[in-house]
């Protein structure tokens, strides 16, 4: 056992046709490295597809000790079971003490029955390593968090949260070594046929650039009440956002949800209105300037990012706050 | 077609959470618990391909025995029968503890379609089903939002980053972790509720089963998340909390 392994993802962006690594990647790629300079051990970094060249060329300018392309056709476009097979074996040569991912939808399809098929658990989500290393991730919608250890033996599997660790500019040094692994895989192993991705409606709003937007979450409790929030946007200039169940119940559009599965922004004022702050949520708007929750729950998650609160009834502080907005605008 | 649904107890998401004393596990003893969300979703799912295709719906489930009440809502709303595995130590297993619980009582059914939400809410793993198809040795797709049965198999829609989807295609027998947002959940009415008091509930016991629960991850201590920032809470009634975030508004934020 040996070695931290970080395996890196390319996102095809379906807009292009060359892969691109992504930001949570490199956050992957960070936390690899608190952990090798925990447990003094060696770095790698791995990426897998069926045209892997480029990509490698960049990721061996980051300090790394080298870089593995798991390089076969049937990785052109992701599967789970590809994935799995190509994974396990370069795990069961390499034999890393650690294999750390990003927690992104793939890996949230794939990881887990990799961990299994090495007789592992994958310690999911994670956002932050410390001494032992112990790794802690939340628990209970964020309201708790949980401290993890791994007790078996063979690799550790782990993956990171979106945002959870930074990506610090590395001085330029050699570029590490690139070494291709060519899995054996055959057609036949893979049982499921991947469609090209497809957007689901027409982006009409694009939240992404709105500079104030007021953001309505399970809180209100009925379609009906969704006009206290309306008059608050309106009064203030503001877009109208949701958390997730607000769009699943179809009371607002799909294309007005912010979070993992909706759109990311970072306007300057977000304004949460009886949004809890489930951590699917927290990735897509932590980055706002400023972020003003509204919430009956002093305990809400929203308040660990929040830099304005009221705690109180909604029902009565959404129409207050549209009435003083309005006066000071006046 | 053959469906089982696996399905968690949680608790309720307003519920006030707090550490016990061992500061590994909740204090459960004041909480109230609710079906899974999302698990209501892949409950919604399977009622609806046995309503288009005919077949059965099994829901599945292991936990301590509150357990019951939430098996009883899901047969209320029209599941045929249940399978519960008393299992009162749920909490400190890993998921491949858990799954391998949950695969063993999958296989004595041979099903066609095991549907299960997508995660918990309250250790938000989202590993098990991906687990038990592995253990099962089935192929499996996760974050689905819509199936369909096709003659060869399945189509699935499966939700994937910032606003895409993308369909499947894969054979069954097959394992789903549903996403929630897919369907509209149904009540369970008057007569559902009537009926499932006569629905069997097969009950199994962990222990019964001999697989191994040695953990390979743990979960050492639970503890409080520390804030990211200083929030700054503006007292007052809501008329005068209003007025004070309108001078921060205008004077600190600078967007009135």
């Amino acid at each position: 056992m040996s070695g931290i392994m970080v395996i890196l993802e390319q996102r095809a962006d379906p807009a292009q046709r060359e892969g691109r690594i992504a930001r949570i990647s490199w956050e992957a790629l960070a936390a690899g490295q608190r952990l090798a300079a925990q447990l003094n051990l060696p770095i790698s970094a791995v990426i897998l597809g069926s045209e892997t060249e480029s990509l490698a060329a960049e990721i061996a300018t980051r300090p790394v000790a080298k870089v593995l392309r798991v390089e076969h056709p049937l990785l052109a476009q992701y599967t789970p079971d590809g994935f799995t097979l190509a994974l396990q074996q370069l795990i069961q040569t390499e034999s890393p003490a650690y294999a750390v991912l990003p927690h992104t939808y793939q890996v949230r399809d794939y990881a887990p029955a990799l961990a299994a098929r090495l007789d592992q658990v994958l310690i999911s989500d994670v956002v932050d390593i410390s001494e032992g290393p112990i790794f802690t991730r939340q628990l209970m919608q964020g309201r708790l968090n949980g401290s993890y250890r791994h007790a078996g033996t063979g690799p550790c599997l782990v993956s990171v949260q979106a945002g959870a660790f930074r990506v610090e500019d590395s001085p330029a040094t050699a570029p590490a070594a690139i070494t291709t692994f060519t899995p054996t895989l055959d057609a036949a192993q893979i049982r499921t046929t991947p469609g090209q991705p497809f957007r689901g409606s027409s982006q009409t709003v694009d939240l992404g650039s709105a500079q104030l937007i007021v953001s309505v979450g399970r809180g209100i409790k009925e379609a009906e009440n969704l006009s206290l929030v309306q008059e608050l946007a309106t009064a203030l200039g503001a877009e109208l956002a949701a958390s997730r169940p607000i769009c699943d119940n179809g009371w607002l559009p799909m294309e007005r949800q912010v979070g993992s599965s909706g759109q990311t922004v970072a306007p300057k004022l977000y304004l949460a209105v009886g949004i809890s702050g489930a951590i699917q949520h927290l990735v897509g708007m932590k980055g706002s300037q400023c972020i003003v929750a509204i919430n009956k729950d002093p305990d809400a998650p929203i308040f660990e990012v929040a830099d304005y609160g009221i705690v109180g009834d909604l029902f009565e502080v959404v129409p207050a706050l549209t009435e003083a907005i309005r006066a000071a605008r006046a | 077609m053959k469906i089982i649904v696996a399905i968690k107890q949680v608790p309720e998401r307003d519920a006030q959470v707090r550490i016990d004393s061992s500061a590994k596990w909740i204090e459960e003893s004041d909480l109230q618990f609710a079906l899974n969300e999302s698990d209501a979703y892949a409950l919604e799912e399977a009622l609806q391909l046995k309503e288009k295709h005919g077949g059965e719906v099994i829901v599945l489930s292991a936990g301590p025995e509150r357990i019951g009440q939430t098996i009883r809502e899901a047969l209320a709303k029209g599941a045929d029968r249940a399978i519960n595995i008393a299992c009162a130590d749920l909490a400190t297993r890993d998921a491949l503890s858990v799954a391998r619980l949950l695969a063993a009582a999958v296989k004595e059914e041979s099903p066609d379609l095991v549907l299960t939400g997508l995660q918990s809410e309250d250790l938000g793993l989202g590993q098990t089903g991906v687990i038990v198809a592995e253990l099962l040795g089935l192929p499996h797709a996760t974050l689905i939002l819509h199936v369909e049965k096709t003659d060869t198999g399945l189509t699935v829609k499966r939700e994937l980053e910032e606003g895409w989807f993308q369909q499947i295609e894969m054979p069954t027998p097959a394992v789903l972790t549903i996403q929630s947002g897919g369907n509209k959940l149904r009540y369970a009415t008057l007569m559902g509720i009537k009926r499932a008091k006569t629905k069997v509930v097969r009950q199994l016991n962990s222990a019964d089963l001999g697989l191994d629960a040695t953990p390979v991850v743990v979960l050492e201590r639970l503890s409080l998340p520390q804030k990211q920032k200083s929030t700054q809470i503006l007292p007052g009634t809501a008329k005068e909390a209003a007025a004070a975030l309108v001078e921060k508004l205008k004077f600190e934020v600078r967007v009135l």
